[in-house]
């Protein structure tokens, strides 16, 4: 049997609550055993990428102790969080050190959740049902940092009953970037708007993201305009059993 | 301008301000761009090998550039051509206009150049009471506006053509039509006669060919030639990072370059100067003089993630897929350079004093990356700027606001502490009930109002760990 950590992330944590059971009870419905460290907060990424490195650290060290109680995979609902552990961890500590050891050791283990699923599970289709038009806005690091082109997709693909409409600009960012929401508003609003307007003229009636700070954004602003368009986490869709009509 | 004279960038101040017509130009012209981009790449299965010579041979030639200078002054001082070292903008200007007052020049005309433009040369001239004309179509306008560029290879991309005929009729006295092939008919009238008047020619230079002193331009227009043949000086200005070491090695560029920058296979013409004329009858100036622009280069080379964006081949393909950049406009990063490329070198040329909001003018969303045909890891030299905005580096010391860096040092703490995070995880929803509408938080202080000023936030609500602690003592109690 498969072992796994949950790696819940700080805005699952704080936003996402319903997702993060949706992700315990499909990962243990494939059979997979799971375990949750609590002394995990955040990945340090908001203070990593504005420039506060030292200030990561102690951060970064915390989740590297929550999660080196188990030599089990580590598995994050954020293309972004995970990137950051498997990419940037190992860059925090000076070669050597027994820290950049754990954090290599560490890096080596972590996975996004679909990647988790695709590449390591080897499992394409989980069983969901979802009857609606479909379309993905794919999340700038889970695309581009972790390079997880067609795994989502292929997920979306064998869901029973689910119309997949491509995205007009699917791989341009949704404006949200972290801090840059707030560094930069106006800006930020300015793209989140475009990508918003690309979704609703899609004719879909979901949008996926594999993200929860994309989906913050991206759903947020599709309630600002006004449309019933609803924004899912893509472990929300997965884990859906809705009835074909 | 260097560093400690420039006037402070403010990035948000002005991308809270955009005029609404300039993101509508710059869309519909950087959209052309990158489909003709695609399609040049998709016909070459070779594209991401070519984008990595291209990258090894722009790192070798800026880890061995003193080499290569070197090697390229002699060579052009053999075919005959002066080479001057400018190292700051003000050297650079001032070696133009002694060139220029040794000459008795009265009129210069100008091809498309950004070293130029870095320099703020046609300021210099005017001031010396030498008339300089840009004649680049695009330059020529933003000339007649009083700007600076807005995009590397489109200076004038935030016009579009109505604003362009009203521009041509006030400045130029005429009725002026919104047909672009009239408008360019119109500038080239008048800017056929100032070639045959001026005294000076300046160019920029695409590349420099170390192996035999050539300088190279990529140009679409014709004009760069007029002004590098018909007046009787030709004063080329370029930076050093310009250098190729050979014409092998410029053969990888000039595939990338039009590919990447206009979609292009190779631009209408491609210039290869190798010094003046050498004997009566041939083409070309008497004299040619390459003035050799440092202007704070060589300090940034010293610093080996940063140096990165000295491979640069100023093609504008980050700005045309920067979904920022795509919504400001070039003005925003207060600089001759904008876009992303822009954003990881005027910070280093001007400082992170004057510059320290442009390292944060991104989502670090990678686009950039994947396009640039040299492979210039942008959001890695962004985040290593950030770093020296907010702590610091053996380059510059933090410049970052306080309140910023006292809320790093908050956020570090709860985050590093566990406890901390857990409790305020647990405290947080006691807010919601204050800025609930449908469900959605709305209207929230400072600072969360500046997420909310634009959506909505979900209610806090962590309630995850509680529920795997029922369930785990719940699994415990009664084994399944």
């Amino acid at each position: 049997m498969p072992k796994a950590q949950l790696f819940i992330t700080c805005l699952g944590d704080q936003f996402y609550t319903s997702t993060l059971q949706n992700m315990t009870h499909l990962l243990e419905r494939l059979g997979v055993e799971l375990t949750f460290p609590p002394e995990q907060t955040c990945c340090g990424q908001p203070l990593f990428n504005n420039g506060f490195e030292d200030k990561t650290r102690p951060v970064a060290l915390n989740f590297i102790q929550a999660f080196s109680k188990s030599d089990a995979p580590i598995i994050g609902p954020s293309g972004s969080c995970v990137s950051m552990v498997k990419h940037h961890y190992p860059s925090l500590f000076k070669d050597g050190t027994p820290e950049h050891a754990v954090a290599v050791d560490i890096a080596s283990r972590t996975f996004e959740f679909t990647e988790y699923l695709v590449n390591v599970l080897k499992i394409t289709d989980v069983g969901a049902v979802y009857p609606h038009k479909v379309t993905y806005h794919a999340s700038c690091h889970y695309l581009r940092e972790m390079g997880l082109k067609t795994e989502a997709k292929t997920l979306l693909n064998n869901v029973k009953g689910l119309e997949f409409i491509p995205l007009n600009e699917e791989e341009t960012c949704c404006g949200f970037g972290g801090a840059f929401t707030v560094t930069y508003p106006e800006v930020s609003r300015s793209m989140m708007e475009n990508k918003v307007k690309h979704i609703i003229a899609s004719g879909a009636d979901t949008v996926i993201t594999c993200e929860p700070g994309c989906l913050m954004n991206v759903a947020g602003g599709l309630h600002k305009a006004g449309s019933k368009i609803r924004a899912m986490h893509i472990v929300d869709l997965l884990s859906s059993k809705e009835e074909l009509v | 301008m260097s560093q400690d004279t420039h006037p402070y960038i403010g990035f948000e101040e002005y991308s809270g301000h955009v005029p609404p017509s300039i993101p509508l130009a710059v869309q519909q012209a950087t959209s052309r761009f990158v489909g003709g981009r695609a399609a040049r790449v998709a016909e070459l299965p070779q594209w991401e090998q070519l984008r990595q010579i291209g990258s090894d041979i722009r790192q070798h030639t800026i880890e061995n550039m003193d080499v290569y200078l070197t090697r390229l002054e002699e060579r052009v001082e053999a075919a005959g051509g002066n080479v001057h070292w400018a190292e700051t903008a003000e050297d650079a200007r001032r070696i133009v206009l002694q060139i220029a007052k040794e000459n008795n020049v009265k009129n210069v005309v100008k091809s498309k150049s950004m070293a130029t433009e870095e320099i703020e040369l046609n300021h210099a001239l005017e001031a010396a009471g030498i008339e300089s004309l840009e004649t680049d179509l695009g330059e020529y306008i933003i000339q007649l506006a009083g700007t600076g560029p807005s995009h590397i290879i489109v200076p004038a991309v935030h016009l579009n053509k109505e604003e362009i005929a009203e521009l041509f009729s006030e400045k130029l006295n005429i009725n002026a039509p919104t047909d672009p092939i009239e408008l360019a008919r119109i500038a080239r009238e008048v800017l056929r006669e100032k070639f045959l008047d001026a005294g000076m020619g300046i160019s920029g230079g695409n590349f420099l060919i170390a192996e035999t002193g050539t300088l190279v331009m990529v140009t679409n227009e014709g004009n760069g030639r007029m002004c590098t043949t018909m007046p009787d000086l030709h004063v080329a200005v370029v930076g050093i990072d310009k250098v190729v070491p050979d014409w092998e090695s410029l053969t990888v560029f000039l595939k990338l370059l039009a590919r990447s920058a206009t979609g292009q296979k190779l631009s209408t013409y491609t210039q290869f100067i190798t010094g003046p004329r050498r004997a009566e009858g041939e083409f070309g100036p008497k004299e040619f003089h390459l003035i050799l622009l440092d202007n704070g280069r060589s300090k940034i080379l010293k610093d080996p993630v940063g140096r990165d964006v000295l491979k640069c081949i100023r093609c504008g393909a980050c700005a045309n897929v920067c979904p920022v950049y795509k919504n400001v406009g070039g003005f925003a990063y207060g600089s001759f350079i904008s876009g992303p490329i822009g954003a990881i070198l005027s910070p280093q040329m001007l400082g992170t004093q004057a510059a320290r909001e442009l390292p944060y003018a991104s989502t670090l969303c990678g686009a950039c990356a994947d396009v640039c045909p040299v492979k210039i890891p942008i959001p890695t030299i962004l985040r290593h700027l950030r770093r020296r905005v907010a702590e610091g580096d053996a380059f510059a010391i933090p410049t970052i606001s306080t309140p910023i860096r006292a809320t790093a040092n908050l956020a570090s703490l709860a985050l590093a502490q566990n406890w901390i995070y857990r409790l305020g995880a647990r405290l947080l929803p006691i807010i919601n009930p204050f800025f609930r509408k449908n469900n959605w938080l709305s209207d929230m202080p400072y600072p969360l109002s500046r997420w909310t000023k634009v959506r909505p936030l979900p209610p806090f609500g962590a309630r995850f760990r509680k529920w795997w602690n029922v369930r785990s003592t719940k699994e415990t109690e009664s084994p399944r």
